[in-house]
């Protein structure tokens, strides 16, 4: 299948030259295409943020939704309809800031979805202030003394929640991301995908290249089911691993969960309510 | 001391602290009566803590039809020492003051009718038993068959196991040897008369009729964080998910609840969300995403006195205004306020099928008050109930936000049809696409709220109640309308009339016209602003002449209208 057919015909992209995100995009139709996935079987779920606007520029369904709010809903969407392929889609404000406390619960809920976060440690739309990933001593205009709150570990946190997969790409390296991608889609349960990038208007600490200096993938002798491992690793900031941290093959989805798909898997759109049921309900209440 | 004769509409009150099962009490006395075929009402007010304090419930048996909330006590059955100053004010010479002979001692009322409550308890292994044994006592001076009240027994304690079943039956037993020693005393004369049509009717709550609406409108999807009171809906639907085939999940907070509900409804499920006051406050931001996106959610609103926490356990009508104006931006929007059973059931319905058709957020304004009532009613016709289909199969050349010339845009779902579904928060081309074309966005603007016009011509109006000839028109909405209608019916007075709204948003196009018909006009609001009266006044101009406002989260009772209205009418 050809990467192209995931293009938008006259999509007039808003983000700056040399931006992190237009590999990403390249990365991501490149792995649908390889995979046979089509355009209508997939959803695009994102927030507010430069990453967010990704849904525009790939053919797809879309929910582009609230700042912050994107996981409740990509969970749902799966959950009404498990033949959907649900990709949730936005930077690092969003999901780890505006979002925080639905990238907890929705890793403990563990809807069957990817969560693409693109982390390049800088607000962008709103023009440069911290995220909740920015380095010590970051300067902005709001963190005019550089940044001095402890910066937020997205995969130690997924991993102490027993996320059921846990990954770090680089944008800089669309191969290695494009493998990572098909793990991700391939595994059945969360699948958490930080991806690094640069942010080239705003970002003039951590580059392209700071990226290519302070990174370095896991090797084959990094075992992804040992969590305390996976741990360890994802705590390691002198230079950051990429790759796959950790994998939990054991976790039931949220959609597996559901009483609804006990005997029937069919989408619930399919379905309609049973007024004979209804009536006998009714009838206990005489 | 004399005979206490009661006449065919009883109020009987238990009062007991939090932890001694007053509300399974009421839950067991409730469908005992009913079942015994006499007309029955129950209403309870309760403090937010769960040991402790000080709870009623109010049982109203008549031969005729009760829906509403009367001050008046006739039996007072207390099971703690503070129930009697808990009541003090509702308390008059002719309530018969009901419990156990040491909690009596202190109290000045006289009419007092000292039971052997506590030893009894005693007897049956514990204070706890007290409160069947309490409900022994009313079922049997009620004349409700034993073999009734064992069944209701069975039936609210039954997950507990046969031998606590067994233990209360005979807890009740115990309750019925002081009940026969009650009437062989010749102390009261209660002529309560059944009613063969009770027996087929059916007994409900202000909530089980709501959920039973939305499962009647098709409701498949519910996300909802637990807040009081809206917390019963919560658990009326997730207990009844499996067997109709919807999905129940408790959401990590509010934000995540309807966000959940339109990613549900996006997919094609039809979704609801519960919560009251500050919940819905974390909601609106998804209110206008529902608004821009065009995707369906019923907001089902359960009030109760705020600002902030307010008073949890207590009931109001404050959250009109935080419905109408709730979401960024303009947008259109339903908001319906039931005020009987029949009508939490209709409306329910209704709020699935408008949510479908206008692809907008639409509100079922409820509250404590009207979500704990139990009564009985007519079995309800669903056979009649009509559900609409209004989802399309989309094809290639799909465009979700196409400019219809009704404003209602042919809704497409993800994975039916050859069509791709976008939809944007951000203001968005006919494709659903995000955009900063200021044609565009006057084209959508004007084709959002182009609904507008169809959802006016589509309102349930306000019914008319009482005198059609009236010169004095009394306004309600929602919940205040059992105790309005009875203290009308009260009265009997052929120049008075009750308009009921049902739908308090839009507002029905017939409104001026009973207004100007009205030499003077009175609502009676639970809220210290009068918030409807408001509304009516911005969208008709009329003023309404006196608003009768109570706010200290304790529902209007039969009587307190009723006062209120002979005032009014001597004015």
């Amino acid at each position: 299948m050809d990467s192209t057919q995931f293009d938008v015909e006259g999509a007039d992209v808003a983000w700056c030259p040399g931006c992190g995100n237009f590999s990403i995009l390249k990365a991501l139709k490149e792995t649908l295409a390889e995979l046979e996935i089509a355009p209508e079987e997939v959803v695009m779920v994102s927030g507010i943020g430069q990453a967010g606007k990704l849904p525009h520029y790939i053919k797809s369904n879309v929910f582009n939704g609230l700042h912050g709010r994107s996981l409740p809903v990509s969970a749902a969407i799966r959950a009404v309809n498990p033949e959907i392929l649900v990709f949730n889609v936005s930077g690092d404000g969003c999901t780890y800031g505006e979002g925080g406390n639905h990238f907890i619960h929705n890793i403990r809920r563990n809807p069957n979805i990817v969560n693409i976060v693109h982390n390049n440690m800088v607000y962008g739309l709103t023009k440069g202030q911290a995220s909740p990933t920015s380095q010590l001593d970051f300067n902005t205009p709001l963190q005019v003394d550089g940044v001095f709150e402890e910066p937020f570990n997205p995969l130690a946190t997924a991993i102490s929640l027993n996320a059921s997969f846990v990954a770090r790409a680089f944008s800089g390296d669309i191969n290695q991301t494009k493998d990572i991608l098909k793990k991700a889609i391939n595994h059945n349960g969360y699948a958490l995908v930080d991806i690094f990038q640069p942010c080239v208007t705003f970002n003039k600490l951590n580059t392209f290249q700071w990226f290519k200096n302070n990174t370095y993938y896991l090797d084959e002798s990094h075992d992804p089911n040992d969590r305390e491992l996976a741990f360890k690793r994802a705590i390691e900031t002198e230079k950051y691993p990429l790759g796959i941290f950790y994998i939990n093959e054991k976790k039931k989805t949220f959609e597996e969960s559901l009483s609804v798909y006990k005997t029937d898997k069919s989408p619930l759109f399919t379905r309609k309510q049973n007024l004979e049921k209804l009536k006998n309900l009714m009838e206990t209440k005489r | 001391m004399s005979q206490n004769s009661l006449l065919d509409d009883i109020s009987i009150v238990l009062c007991g602290e939090a932890g001694q099962g007053i509300q399974s009490v009421e839950a067991i006395l409730v469908q005992a009566i009913k079942k015994s075929g006499y007309n029955v009402f129950s209403t309870k007010e309760y403090m937010s803590r769960v040991r402790g304090g000080e709870n009623s419930t109010e049982l109203r048996v008549s031969s005729n039809r009760v829906t509403a909330y009367v001050d008046r006590i006739d039996i007072l059955l207390s099971l703690s020492e503070g129930a009697v100053p808990h009541l003090k004010n509702r308390i008059s010479e002719s309530t018969i003051i009901m419990g156990d002979e040491k909690q009596l001692k202190s109290t000045s009322f006289e009419n007092t009718l000292p039971i052997p409550l506590l030893e009894m308890a005693k007897e049956m292994g514990g204070a706890i038993f007290s409160n069947v044994i309490a409900a022994g006592v009313i079922a049997c001076i009620l004349n409700v068959p034993k073999t009734v009240f064992n069944e209701s027994i069975k039936d609210i304690f039954g997950r507990k196991g046969e031998k606590i079943v067994n233990k209360d039956i005979s807890a009740g037993t115990k309750g019925y040897e002081i009940g026969k020693n009650i009437l062989n005393s010749n102390r009261l004369n209660i002529n309560v008369k059944t009613n063969e049509n009770v027996f087929n009717e059916v007994l409900l709550n202000g909530t089980e009729a709501v959920g039973m609406g939305c499962i009647a409108g098709g409701c498949k999807f519910m996300s909802s964080y637990p807040m009081t009171p809206s917390t019963p809906l919560q658990s009326f639907m997730a207990s009844n998910s499996e067997e109709f085939e919807m999905i129940f999940e408790q959401a990590e907070d509010e934000i995540a609840a309807i966000n959940m509900a339109l990613g549900g409804s996006y997919a094609g499920a039809r979704s609801l969300v519960a919560t009251s006051g500050s919940g819905f406050a974390l909601m609106e931001e998804a209110v206008g995403l529902s608004g821009m996106i065009e995707t369906p959610v019923v907001i089902y609103l359960a009030q109760r006195p705020g600002p902030a926490v307010g008073l949890p356990t207590r009931t109001s009508q404050e959250d009109l205004n935080l419905a109408l104006y709730s979401g960024p931006g303009e947008f259109p929007r339903i908001i319906f306020a039931p005020g009987n059973l029949e009508d939490a059931f209709h409306i329910s319905q209704r709020a699935f099928n408008q949510a479908d058709n206008y692809q907008i957020p639409v509100f079922i304004l409820s509250d404590q008050y009207l979500a704990d009532i139990f009564y009985n009613i007519p079995m309800m016709g669903i056979d009649s109930t009509k559900t609409e289909h209004h989802l399309i199969k989309t094809d290639k050349n799909y465009m979700r936000y196409h400019l219809a010339d009704d404003g209602i845009s042919p809704r497409g779902i993800p994975g039916w049809g050859d069509g791709l579904v976008v939809v944007d928060s951000d203001e968005h081309d006919e494709e659903g696409h995000l955009t900063e074309n200021l044609d565009i966005r006057d084209k959508m603007v004007e084709k959002r709220l182009k609904k507008l016009d169809l959802i006016e011509q589509d309102v349930l109006a306000p019914e008319l109640i009482g005198s059609s000839d009236y010169e004095y028109l009394i306004i309600g909405w929602g919940s205040t309308y059992g105790s309005i209608v009875e203290a009308l019916n009260n009265l009997n007075h052929d120049k008075i009339g009750f308009l009921y709204f049902k739908q308090v948003y839009p507002l029905d196009k017939s409104v001026s016209d009973y207004l100007i018909k009205a030499d003077k006009t009175i609502i009676f609001e639970n809220n210290a602003q009068g918030q409807f009266a408001d509304l009516i006044k911005l969208k008709t101009g009329h003023d309404l002449h006196k608003k009768v406002l109570k706010y200290n989260g304790m529902p209007f009772s039969v009587e307190e209208i009723e006062k209120h209205l002979k005032e009014f009418l001597e004015a």
